[in-house]
């Protein structure tokens, strides 16, 4: 669902095609018709943002007909764990949560809680106090509870506040005429959806689920993935083999990226960003940002560990470890709220390494604005990207809004070194990390980003060797002093890696994250990294070929934590430790040995935790997990059909409607999700509902021959010359409404811009019978812009800023439009035309 | 076969070299073999030795020696002055050295020690940088590192987007 896998990652997509062959049904639910649908066994459509619908509608199904997996639900999941009282569920509130907060437009999440935990543990420890946003605002790691356990539970499960209970009436309107109704697809063709995911689930069978952006790419993104998860907690698909939710990414290293993140709220293995509130005491971030029990409560030695990797000999246990060095978060520092800032003159300075937002981000014209604002660029790429060449050419030049003259942005242009120009990790989307070795040297000045930061840090270094101020202090006691090598000083990043995995006291490589310390004596730079240098051996180059192992390929890469391939694989085997079923044998407690062992994959738990283990009083962290509690990142071990901390918008999903739609809520008066982040004002408008003047749906999506914003595929003539110009998809009754020709032009106008494509008319993006009448789409590819082998307008110059405010990802995936013949107006006249649309539709524009 | 096409060779047999090397396109991470002739990359082919893709790249990752090897590709550092309409060239010492003074300056300029509360922040929001997806691990990490050192916080990447 909310995946093209065939045309996106279509070497992945050979293991579905070989699935299918054994005999495996596979079923493609999403708005249109794409390769993915050719080849499965059912192709289901249904209306953009419509996701949740359809999943609470299977999620209802499982209750109706009984087929969810009551052991695994009961031992593995928080379905027996009793609420709060004080909890009201959206459907009694008409679509809104407890603790609405209208003042701050946030929720308070105390009453989302465990029964009997105090206010203060049934949040989580919210470091914040309502002005940081986000996962982060709501205790992500999850609340504090005695030896791990939820004060009370009912193994019965007939508690009317037992989750469970709490999840069957929340579901029980999203019944099969319902789900029609929204999504618009046939109650036959759902119907066939949910029985399929019921009869392949159990101690026989497992069922996978595969997403992508098409799922996160909306104002409830985070919430569509939990509804998935509700579906596969309850049908026991979790932790085993065959099971799952597979996030399919869309970028080499976007994992990675993650991971060890370049995001402004996380430090690397998601420990938080610390906050002002803990001031300069570490001990107080730790009370704040990690449970006691689960992996996270030893947060203080991933964290500690992390800081002896950063500032070395400078920090001490006197200093906190150099804790007090770390920058702090107090609101939404994320990308589009930075570049709003920008625009409002409030950004001197920005980095655009290997992306390329005038074309790939949302409402591309504002980032173009934006960047106009600032005092100084960089940008690294292969060749200057339209973000490097915003002052140069663009569409506001063309329509006489922005002038080269008038820029007084300094730009630099570095050209960056390729992927076979340097040694390094790229992790893939199962968090496998597999090394790439360097085939030569980059060209003239190309370096590798490794060089050029690391040259870049020198530099600023050198620059301040003499300061006195304090707040240099965290630039000159870093350590970075990493081995240089070639004619170009390029820095050894196995040296790094090394570095990121660890060290002991006596200097030597760590083999795990359990071995780390809260005194200093062990230096990790990722905690869930530590163990891919284990025995001074680089784990993730291991390439012993695929066809000289079983099918989990251990030896091939190394993934984190621990080298796990399937994450939560405890839960394979049923509480005793035995397997579910010989078909589906995979980790399993052997009793001869006392300990866990496998097919061939790490057990995701201590290892010789035997599964009658029950915690003593006053057990911390690790030991205060049961042996048959797979779920060990959070509190209780349990996986969560009901969170009571981390979410934003909400412990279950919730149909909402997305910001721009032809439709009311059928199931709420709440039409919208309300904790969605807008930013209104004259260069980010939204359309009104259902507006007439706006009538289509339109969505952005991906080509198998193009990658995001053109600049390594519209470079390439290959790629150039396969998918040559940019175009929009319309239904044969579209195009007879609107006059559309096949291989002609069309304008698409939203209050934004209008931008002109080729048109395809197509039975593939056929329209959807909602309310008794059918909803015409446009799709687009957003994969084009001004520089490159080819080019054409950008499909991102349409789209609004709107954000689940969770992650702070914006609604790509829905938004409206109207599309009319011919080419678009030049020159100023194309500001008229979306002038005149935003007066006839009575946009506001402040 | 003609005469001629019997006595060609492909590019594969007569490179000098083969380093084992990872797609740089989507996720799937499939294999890559890269081929080196005279100091130049003349084939980039699929790793039949991967378990995850067993020799086989999609229409992007078979073009990744056109990616590499694109007709476009700059290799020279550029620069552009305020209000100016075109490019100069700048060396990359000289080009590191006006970077590193601009963020000095702008750190500097924004810095924001503590917030109205009293509390410390110890940070710049003057700075934002954008990009990691399509690094490395290890390259992110020393960005990171360095980053946060200097109090610029508001890095992000593609995986907000």
């Amino acid at each position: 669902m909310g995946s093209n896998m065939a045309e996106q990652h279509p070497v992945g997509f050979q293991w579905v095609m070989e699935a299918h062959e054994r005999g495996a049904k596979y079923i493609h639910v999403d708005p249109r018709f794409t390769r993915t649908s050719a080849m499965a066994d059912r192709h289901v459509p249904i209306r953009a943002g419509t996701d949740i619908a359809f999943l609470g509608g299977v999620i209802n199904y499982i209750f109706e007909h009984d087929a969810w997996f009551r052991e695994y639900v009961q031992h593995y999941t928080n379905g027996p764990v009793i609420v709060r009282e004080d909890y009201v569920d959206a459907e009694d509130a008409a679509g809104m949560f407890s603790g609405w907060d209208p003042e701050h437009g946030a929720y308070q999440i105390e009453s989302w809680g465990y029964d009997e935990t105090s206010h203060e543990a049934a949040g989580g420890k919210k470091e914040q106090q309502g002005d940081v946003s986000g996962e982060q605002a709501q205790g992500a790691h999850g609340m504090k509870l005695e030896r791990g356990n939820p004060p009370n539970i009912d193994n019965s499960m007939q508690h009317p506040r037992c989750v469970l209970q709490i999840l069957k009436r929340h579901f029980a309107r999203y019944t099969p005429q319902v789900v029609s109704e929204i999504c618009g697809c046939s109650e036959r063709d759902f119907l066939a959806v949910a029985r399929a995911l019921c009869e392949n689930s159990g101690r026989e069978r497992t069922s996978a689920i595969v997403y992508s952006v098409g799922w996160t790419q909306h104002t409830v993104g985070v919430q569509n993935i939990r509804a998935a998860s509700i579906v596969q907690m309850l049908l026991g698909n979790m932790g085993r083999p065959g099971g799952g939710i597979l996030a399919l990414r869309g970028h080499a290293n976007i994992q990675g990226s993650t991971d060890i993140p370049t995001l402004y709220n996380i430090l690397p293995g998601y420990i938080p960003m610390p906050h002002p509130t803990s001031g300069p005491d570490l001990d107080k971030f730790i009370e704040l940002n990690g449970p006691d029990t689960g992996a996270w409560g030893n947060l203080k030695n991933y964290m500690v560990s992390l800081l002896k990797a950063w500032w070395g000999d400078a920090a001490t246990d006197e200093n906190n470890y150099g804790y007090d060095y770390l920058p702090r978060i107090d609101g939404d520092h994320s990308h589009y709220p930075m570049m709003v800032k920008m625009l409002d003159g409030g950004v001197q300075g920005m980095f655009c390494v290997g992306q390329n937002p005038t074309v790939g981000s949302a409402n591309s014209k504002l980032m173009r604005l934006a960047l106009a604002k600032l005092d100084w660029l960089v940008v690294r790429d292969f060749q200057p990207t339209e973000s490097a060449l915003f002052w140069k050419d663009s569409p506001e030049h063309e329509s006489g809004e922005t002038r080269a003259e008038d820029i007084q942005t300094e730009v630099f242009f570095l050209p960056c070194a390729a992927h076979t120009e340097k040694d390094g990790n790229f992790t893939n989307t199962q968090r496998l990390l597999q090394w790439h070795w360097k085939a030569l040297d980059p060209p003239g000045d190309a370096r590798s980003e490794l060089h050029w930061i690391y040259h870049l840090g020198k530099a600023v270094r050198d620059k301040l060797a003499d300061s006195e101020d304090p707040r240099d202090r965290p630039i000159l006691d870093l350590t970075w002093d990493y081995p240089v090598e070639g004619p170009h000083q390029e820095p050894n990043a196995e040296a790094v890696l090394q570095e990121i995995n660890g060290r002991g006291p006596d200097g030597k490589m760590l083999s795990t994250y359990e071995e780390l310390k809260d005194d200093g004596s062990t230096a990790c730079g990722s905690w869930i990294h530590c163990g891919i240098y284990k025995d001074g051996v680089n784990q993730s180059a291991r390439k012993k070929p695929g066809q000289d192992q079983n099918w989990i390929a251990h030896e091939w890469g190394w993934a984190w934590p621990k080298d796990v391939r399937i994450l939560y694989n405890r839960a394979s085997a049923d509480p005793d430790g035995k397997p579910w079923s010989e078909r589906k044998r995979y980790v399993w407690w052997d009793g001869a040995d006392d300990k866990w062992t496998s097919l061939g994959d790490s057990p995701d738990f201590p290892a010789q935790k035997e599964p009658s283990f029950e915690p003593e009083e006053d057990a911390k962290a690790m030991e205060a997990i049961s042996g048959d509690k797979p779920f060990i990142l959070h509190p209780d071990g349990r996986a969560w059909l009901f969170a009571p901390s981390g979410l934003v918008d909400g412990p279950l999903p919730t149909h909402y409607e997305p910001q721009e739609t032809p439709f009311q809520n059928a199931l709420y008066p709440q039409q919208q999700n309300p904790t969605r982040q807008e930013f209104p004002r004259p260069e980010n408008p939204y359309h009104p509902v259902g507006s007439p003047v706006f009538p289509y749906v339109l969505s952005t999506w991906r080509l198998t021959e193009h990658h995001t914003s053109g600049a390594m595929s519209r470079t390439v003539p290959y790629l150039a010359e396969l998918q040559p110009e940019f175009f929009c998809e319309v239904s044969p009754a579209l195009a007879a409404e609107r006059g559309l020709e096949h291989g002609g032009w069309a304008t698409i106008v939203t209050a934004r811009s209008a931008v002109e494509a080729r048109v395809l008319v197509t039975d593939r993006i056929k329209p959807l019978q909602i309310e008794g009448r059918p909803t015409y789409r446009v799709g687009m590819p957003y994969h084009w812009g001004g520089v490159g082998i080819v080019t054409g307008d950008s499909a991102n110059d349409l789209l609004p800023l709107v954000l689940d405010n969770n992650v702070h990802i914006s609604e790509y995936k829905v938004a409206t439009c109207d599309i009319r013949p011919g080419r678009r107006p030049r020159g100023p006249a194309r500001l008229k035309l979306v002038e005149e649309y935003r007066q006839r539709a009575g946009v506001r524009v402040s | 076969m003609s005469r001629r096409s019997a006595t060609l060779k492909p590019r594969t047999a007569t490179a000098d070299r083969v380093v084992q090397s990872v797609c740089p396109y989507c996720a799937v991470g499939c294999g890559q073999k890269v081929y080196v002739k005279d100091e130049k990359v003349v084939q980039i082919e699929g790793d039949p030795d991967s378990p995850i893709s067993r020799g086989r790249l999609c229409p992007k990752g078979a073009a990744s020696e056109a990616l590499v090897n694109q007709p476009g590709r700059m290799k020279e550092v550029l620069y552009r002055r305020p209000g100016s309409a075109n490019w100069e060239r700048i060396s990359l010492e000289q080009a590191t050295d006006m970077i590193a003074e601009r963020m000095i300056r702008t750190r500097a300029q924004t810095w924001e020690e503590q917030g109205e509360d009293g509390k410390a922040l110890k940070r710049t929001l003057g700075i934002h940088f954008l990009g990691g997806a399509t690094l490395d691990s290890e390259e992110n990490y020393l960005i990171k590192k360095f980053f946060c050192a200097a109090g610029a916080l508001s890095i992000e990447n593609q995986a907000r987007i």
